[in-house]
């Protein structure tokens, strides 16, 4: 993938992540911050987070795949999202 | 290796709940606090330098309190909340991760003889503004992080009168009635007059969720510890030396009653891990601390299942020595897996909001059998119950509601200004649980479902009422019908089923503002993790949605009579 593409897949997720899920204004969320060991998203949001994956980048991540391990980070995300697309 | 204790058969046989009594010190007529229970007393018994706590939060934050930290700790919140006019009997509600100013809180509200309302901190402000509403609060403890949710709602309570902020947070920044206080910065209270509460103080308001209605306030009393220490003491076998992790949150009753309550008034160090999960931080945890007694919950432990065998390997995990686990049936695989892995099976134990207290359990020492809830603790006496006459059910194996003969010291005092409710818990004689289960020919429960609607998912009991009425106020949903699913990790999870007003078209990215829309109204325990869009949804004669019929569907069970089903 494109260095571009890539860059704007990160910040639409981390923008995402940001507006969904942090309710403190002054929390910073980078493309390293831990997402689900930290507390930031919960195993039951992370479902959301799975949905709004798929539907924006037209994907289907495998129930087995979507794991807290590979959720746990905006990096991570994308290396996931990266895996499913154009299959 | 067996309990130190005298066998279940013998605890059974020469049970009186006197024998708390002695333990504790406590003479019926005494004053009783819990807050002054698991700090000072345990100081006079000689432990003030034992570690009471030890707490890791995210990013490897350490902290430890000593019991004399934690009793001055306590002190000094107590005396800090009567300076604002806090006063006897109002309700604080702690609305905080588990972070180390949730429990010695707890033990400052409980000093002044104020009621503690714990509330999970994942909850959005519809669930915290309805609890807060019904509790009246008089004033809320949290963090700037959840600061945000508070100050939505609050024009809204009219009875809110402080909202004290525990962390940073700029004076230029606070709003009217928001107060700073840290602990660190505060002078420490070395002398305080603890509140003269007796047995039958109020102690703690506890919400939990029914099938119709809004949540319920559970009122608890002071003596309730004397079930939860003895319970402590004989179901998790908790010693002197022992290093104890329970992983329940205290927004939930598991949380305080066996996560501050048990393990204090027996004056023993316990662990708090204040970061999401992930099985690598557990066990790492696990090995750190040297855990020696660990009180979970089925949806972690088939969590740390689906992260393998091989990953236990890598961490010392010896120093376990009781494992048990709360909050859902615990399925017989992951007690097989436990044995195999941990080369220590969990105790699986029963109990509620509603009673306080462990219930049902496998006992240390006594036979477990894998998939079952284990039996009644010493002193407590069980039933199934018949559902259309109430009487027990006297043959092995047959199913039936799960009832108690009232009279514990933990069991609720009644519900928050809700009577009517709090009555119809009992019938003949007994209060009724709301599962259902059978007993086998040795004595030992077997859980088989709910009695009602009520959602239990990953441990935590869900409305579908509360859903479906949160639901109608997205402007695109005409009806909705909610239910469970099954689900791998959590048991089940929640479904909802909609029709959408005209204009709206189905489809991925409603789906996801509705799933959201819930998310931050209610809680993520709440969410939908299914949504589906039906033209319309089956309805009695008379409109009411049947949320049995959806049930049916998604667990592949038979639908029953459907003679009062609408005619399309």
């Amino acid at each position: 993938m494109e260095e571009n593409n890539l860059n704007e897949m990160k910040e639409l997720i981390r923008n995402y992540v940001i507006k969904e899920y942090i309710d403190d204004d002054d929390t910073t969320i980078t493309d390293d911050t831990p997402l689900i060991s930290s507390g930031y998203v919960d195993s039951f949001s992370m479902v959301s987070l799975l949905v709004f994956l798929e539907n924006k980048f037209k994907i289907k991540i495998p129930p087995s795949k979507a794991t807290p391990e590979a959720f746990d980070s905006v990096n991570n995300i994308v290396a996931l999202v990266n895996q499913y697309l154009n299959k | 290796m067996l309990s130190e204790h005298p066998s279940y058969e013998e605890l059974t046989r020469d049970f009186s709940w006197s024998i708390a009594e002695k333990e504790l010190e406590y003479t019926p007529g005494d004053i009783i606090n819990i807050g002054w229970h698991c700090s000072d007393r345990i100081c006079h018994k000689g432990k003030a330098d034992k570690i009471a706590l030890y707490y890791e939060g995210f990013g490897g934050t350490r902290k430890q309190y000593t019991f004399n930290d934690i009793r001055l700790a306590g002190n000094t919140i107590g005396a800090f909340l009567l300076s604002q006019g806090i006063a006897e009997s109002d309700r604080v509600c702690l609305f905080m991760d588990r972070i180390p100013e949730l429990y010695l809180s707890f033990l400052g509200i409980l000093k002044i003889g104020a009621i503690v309302q714990p509330l999970f901190s994942a909850f959005g402000d519809e669930s915290l503004f309805v609890r807060l509403d019904n509790a009246e609060t008089r004033a809320v403890i949290t963090q700037k992080k959840h600061l945000s949710k508070v100050r939505k709602i609050r024009s809204s309570l009219p009875k809110l009168e402080f909202v004290i902020i525990v962390d940073n947070v700029k004076p230029s920044e606070l709003e009217p009635g928001e107060i700073l206080f840290s602990l660190e910065n505060a002078e420490p209270v070395e002398k305080f007059e603890i509140a003269p509460t007796r047995a039958e103080t109020h102690s703690l308001l506890h919400y939990t969720s029914g099938t119709t209605g809004q949540p319920k306030g559970v009122k608890h009393v002071h003596y309730s510890i004397m079930s939860q220490y003895l319970t402590t003491k004989w179901v998790l076998d908790l010693r002197d030396d022992d290093i104890y992790w329970c992983t329940a949150d205290p927004g939930w009753v598991t949380g305080t009653s066996y996560g501050i309550i048990g393990p204090w008034s027996l004056g023993v160090t316990q662990c708090v891990l204040d970061t999401g999960f992930s099985a690598q931080a557990w066990y790492r945890f696990i090995e750190n601390y040297k855990i020696t007694v660990w009180y979970s919950a089925p949806t972690a432990i088939r969590s740390l299942m689906k992260a393998g065998d091989e990953l236990v390997k890598e961490f010392d995990l010896s120093s376990l020595r009781h494992l048990a686990s709360v909050g859902e049936p615990l399925n017989s695989e992951a007690v097989i897996w436990s044995g195999r892995v941990f080369g220590k099976q969990f105790h699986d134990t029963f109990w509620q909001t509603e009673t306080g207290s462990i219930m049902i359990t496998n006992f240390p020492g006594m036979k477990i059998k894998p998939g079952s809830m284990g039996k009644t603790f010493p002193g407590i006496t069980g039933a199934v119950l018949d559902p259309v006459t109430f009487t027990p059910i006297g043959e092995p194996g047959k199913a039936g509601l799960i009832a108690f003969r009232p009279g514990w010291p933990a069991m609720m005092r009644t519900y928050w200004r809700n009577e009517e409710k709090y009555r119809e818990k009992f019938v003949n004689g007994w209060y009724l649980s709301g599962d259902r289960s059978s007993i086998d020919n040795e004595g030992y429960y077997w859980f088989m479902g709910r009695d009602d609607d009520v959602i239990n998912t990953g441990g935590h009991l869900v409305s579908p009422f509360e859903v479906e009425s949160a639901l109608l106020e997205h402007p695109a949903v005409g009806e909705s019908g909610v239910t469970s699913k099954p689900d791998e990790i959590n048991m089940e999870v929640v479904k909802a089923f909609i029709t959408l007003k005209p204009g709206f078209t189905a489809g991925p990215d409603l789906e996801l503002e509705i799933m959201n829309f819930i998310r931050k109204k209610l809680s993520p325990l709440a969410m939908p993790q299914a949504i589906e869009f039906m033209d319309t949804l089956p309805k009695t004669r008379s409109g009411k949605i049947m949320r049995r019929v959806l049930h049916a569907r998604e667990w592949g069970e038979e639908i029953g009579d459907i003679s009062t089903l609408e005619n399309d």
